[in-house]
């Protein structure tokens, strides 16, 4: 199955009832999959008129209880910030999926890993985070995609799989886990109306008393706490033993991967750490791949928006090396290789 | 001893933060008098973004949903498309509705989504202490319209419901006022036909409300209802603008 099509079928027997989208790419097979899909499965597929008014009706469906998705590619992204911030501040499950493409402005179309940053610091106004998953095979795009909906209903907060062009445009076999969508009772606080029942319900963020708004964003950082201790994931490969620590996430880790078992078959001890779960970032994990390694390097679809984030998780303890192409190009396990080379020569 | 008039029970009785002469109270009124006349409180949910009428959420018994500026149709899709069985309503002012939210209007519109909206036309940004509002008439001094709008500057007013009735989605559009007694009650008629609109399912129901703001026009209370009724009623006539009896889908049709 084609990424962005397994992402689609995915949320579909996830329970989500309702897609919310704008035409872009490279995310279009999504949208087109959820077209046709949609109905069948007895929810709604709705063509916005645009990125912010998508991400607009997601909260609205979302208020309500329903599981609600969106999904995008980089500058739609950009666009769907304000509501994400919404969505947050209103304590709302959502699932959002950034199918990434080259910044900043336009771009281009070809894959990236450039939105890090604002996946995982800022995506949009206000103290808030939203929990990051960094697939990298259509398996786990389908695994990330069920586990989304999960943890965005149980801590009640928006999530991103944060994917790319390659992984969206790759086919790859899959299979689809069992999946209970309603594992989450939500009648505490979903506006679909009280039935003259229960009080109203209201969904809102908005506290003219800075004292209420700063209790409600510290009560989100307890749960985010509670996130940071128990929902971090990273694959750790041949660390045990490795001198240099190769960090990659997404397609990344794929060609990063190869590039290892060639230093390998060469002698040199190298070892991945790749995170699955970019917020939380896996600190614990990273810390125990890095455990007997000399060196890092971090190998990205971008300028290097992972490297603060590994230097922080190791309280620069070890020295972090660099190593990306951007702007849609790929980079290639010989390159990746001879970086390693050069970084071994020094430890 | 008999009770003769109380307030609706889709209207929380606390204070609001509404100016004094604020027409809000009023629409709040008879929205809130639909409500409990069509017995539908438990059954309706409420939209309300950015703007004078953001803490809505705090006055109607309903459930309710705060939205972003310009926000409240998307929201309101949102609910209404995984709700189709519950009412929905969205309350905006001119500046979300027909500035900042222009897009989320025109297409839910368009859409001919099944639901009602209320908006208030005051001619200027309350909340934020009287800018000029796209419903700002020419020559009407507000805090960025120092010497009065000038339409070479700053363009001419949008006409909202002679706009939205040029739309096939749109089922039902209605001007309304509320400074007199009169108008007030043909007002509540026709937020009364936007939901019966919604109930039947015909399509988009929109019901603007010519409504005052004492305190950013620099007038009384009653100054302020007879500019409306000197400057705002003949620039924006009463009336109704569109309203398609058989609703605006094929029968076997619809958006639900």
């Amino acid at each position: 199955m084609k990424g962005n099509e397994a992402l689609a079928e995915a949320a579909i027997r996830a329970g989500c009832k309702c897609f919310f989208g704008y035409p872009i790419t490279p995310q279009t097979e999504l949208a087109a999959y959820m077209a046709k899909r949609m109905h069948k499965a007895g929810g709604v597929f709705l063509q916005a008129e645009s990125e912010i008014a998508a991400i607009n009706m997601v909260l609205g469906a979302a208020s309500t209880g329903v599981r609600a998705m969106t999904s995008s590619s980089s500058p739609g992204i950009s666009l769907k910030s304000e509501g994400v911030s919404y969505i947050a501040g209103s304590d709302l499950p959502a699932v959002i999926i950034n199918v990434e493409r080259g910044g900043p402005g336009l771009g281009g179309i070809q894959p990236s890993q450039a939105d890090y940053w604002q996946a995982t610091k800022a995506l949009g106004h206000g103290d808030f985070q939203l929990l990051v998953y960094a697939p990298a095979s259509v398996q786990e795009m389908v695994d990330y995609v069920v586990k989304a909906f999960d943890r965005a209903d149980k801590y009640r907060m928006p999530a991103m799989i944060l994917a790319d062009g390659l992984l969206g445009q790759m086919m790859e076999p899959v299979s689809f886990p069992e999946i209970n969508p309603d594992a989450y009772d939500k009648s505490g606080w979903a506006a679909n109306g009280h039935k003259n029942s229960r009080d109203h319900h209201i969904i809102n963020s908005l506290y003219l008393k800075p004292d209420e708004l700063e209790n409600s964003i510290v009560e989100r950082y307890k749960k985010y706490d509670i996130i940071k201790e128990t929902e971090t994931e990273a694959e750790l490969y041949l660390t045990e033993d490795c001198d240099i620590l190769l960090c990659a996430f997404g397609a990344t880790a794929r060609v990063v991967k190869s590039a290892v078992n060639t230093a390998r078959e060469q002698g040199i001890k190298a070892g991945l750490f790749r995170p699955k779960t970019l917020w939380p970032f896996p600190v614990k994990e990273i810390n125990e791949a890095a455990k007997n390694a000399k060196a890092l390097l971090s190998v990205e679809m971008s300028m290097g928006q992972m490297v603060d984030d590994i230097k922080l998780a190791i309280n620069c303890s070890k020295p972090v090396h660099f190593f990306g192409r951007t702007g849609g190009v790929i980079p290639t396990p010989t390159e990746v290789l001879e970086e390693i080379k050069k970084i071994g020569g020094t430890l | 001893m008999a009770v003769v008039f109380e307030r609706p029970h889709a209207l929380i009785d606390v204070p609001t933060h509404y100016c004094p002469g604020c027409t809000h109270g009023i629409v709040h009124r008879i929205l809130a008098e639909v409500i409990d006349e069509m017995g539908i409180e438990g059954d309706t949910i409420g939209v309300c973004p950015v703007g004078c009428s953001v803490m809505a959420y705090d006055y109607f018994n309903c459930d309710m949903i705060e939205a972003a500026h310009g926000r409240a149709p998307a929201v309101a899709t949102g609910v209404k498309r995984t709700n189709p069985d519950k009412f929905v309503f969205t309350y905006q002012g001119d500046g979300d509705l027909a500035a900042i939210g222009t897009a989320e209007t025109v297409h839910s519109a368009t859409r001919g989504e099944n639901i009602v909206v209320i908006f208030i036309n005051n001619t200027i940004y309350g909340m934020t202490g009287g800018q000029m509002a796209p419903t700002t008439l020419p020559g009407q001094v507000t805090q960025t319209t120092p010497f009065g709008r000038s339409p070479q500057l700053a363009g001419y007013p949008v006409k909202v419901c002679e706009m939205l009735s040029q739309l096939t989605g749109t089922a039902y559009a209605e001007r309304v006022a509320v400074d007199s007694v009169p108008h007030i009650k043909n007002a509540k008629k026709a937020i009364r036909k936007a939901f019966e609109n919604q109930k039947a399912g015909k399509g988009f129901s929109i019901v603007e409300v010519l409504s005052t703001c004492p305190t950013n026009w620099g007038l009384t209370p009653l100054e302020a209802i007879k500019r409306l009724q000197d400057e705002m009623i003949p620039y924006y006539p009463l009336g109704v603008y569109k309203d398609v009896e058989e609703g605006v889908f094929p029968a076997e049709g619809g958006n639900e």
